[in-house]
């Protein structure tokens, strides 16, 4: 399966989803006006990973930003992730936040309480 | 008495003023002033968290005024460009103002009102479940938040909404938010 691989601009995030070692990789800013363009294809790449997933999937989100219509896309991710999580391929999500940033440490929050995927919370300590 | 908009926008101008804008509200400035807000905040000694909170702030209040605002008739082209919407960001002390303006429908006003009037009842808690059920059950309109961006806001300022309905005309009325975001 082809990876995705997706340098970042100011509004969009890098992106790196591999298939031969599981990680999936989501880091930089997230605040483009429209985000479902952007997020479709990772979305529709996780459908497929899903037949073939790998036994243990990586996912590493480390965002400095992301606007709220990043936010709906960004559960659709983890709804695809948590369908791979429930079909016995375990799925582990690190949610990275600066030391600072509680913001984003709740927002990560948010999401483990609605996504059935372990979730663990890394502090950037600089 | 009918609203007068250089008033309003002389007004918005009093003080420190980080950055203001009236104009076209479009991708390309969204861009600019970003670029612009963000430098600047680097510049200051501000620390890092109530930078990150006027950036995000900034960020939603962009995108509601490049998405929810509501299209002028050709005759007010003179006056108002396409996508007409006012920026303000003031420092007051050690608080934050960014104040948005956009002309909307009169009939747009109510569900607007009660949106915000229930946001601004809504304790902390109160705000992350609100938050935590849009997020998880409502469609996103195509425009993207689905209603998302004035509860994050609210959220990460921990400050109520302050708005208000100037009366234009008939049709228009113009809404002014602002959003104050505190140490």
């Amino acid at each position: 399966m082809e990876p995705i691989s997706f340098e970042g601009t100011p509004k969009t995030p890098t992106v790196n989803f591999n298939a031969d070692n599981g990680i999936i990789e989501i880091k930089g800013r997230s605040i483009p006006e429209n985000s479902i363009e952007f997020y479709k294809p990772l979305v529709d790449w996780l459908e497929k990973y899903k037949e073939n997933a790998q036994p243990m999937t990586k996912v590493i989100i480390q965002l400095e930003y992301f606007n709220t219509s990043s936010s709906k896309c960004i559960l659709d991710v983890f709804k695809k992730l948590e369908a791979i999580h429930k079909a016995k391929n375990p799925v582990e999500i690190h949610w990275y936040y600066e030391e600072d940033d509680e913001d984003m440490l709740e927002a990560g929050e948010d999401y483990e309480s609605i996504i059935r995927v372990p979730f663990k919370m890394v502090e950037i300590v600089e | 008495m009918s609203f007068n908009f250089q008033e309003y926008f002389d007004e918005l101008n009093g003080g420190n003023v980080l950055f203001s804008y009236k104009g076209s509200i479009t991708t390309g400035l969204i861009n600019n002033v970003l670029d612009t807000v963000e430098a600047k905040l680097q510049d200051s000694d501000e620390h890092s968290k109530i930078r990150k909170k006027v950036y995000n702030v900034l960020v939603e209040g962009l995108q509601n005024l490049y998405h929810h605002n509501d299209d002028l008739p050709n005759s007010y082209k003179e006056k108002f460009e396409d996508g007409f919407g006012v920026l303000v960001i003031k420092k007051l002390g050690d608080c934050y103002k960014i104040s948005t303006g956009n002309f909307i429908f009169s009939e747009h006003i109510k569900g607007l009102k009660n949106r915000i009037d229930k946001i601004n009842s809504l304790s902390k808690e109160e705000l992350k479940e609100e938050y935590k059920n849009i997020l998880n059950n409502q469609k996103m309109s195509a425009k993207g938040g689905g209603g998302l961006g004035l509860v994050d806001i609210a959220r990460k300022t921990g400050n109520k909404l302050d708005y208000m309905f100037h009366n234009y005309n008939e049709k228009y009325y113009f809404f002014s938010l602002d959003i104050s975001i505190s140490n």
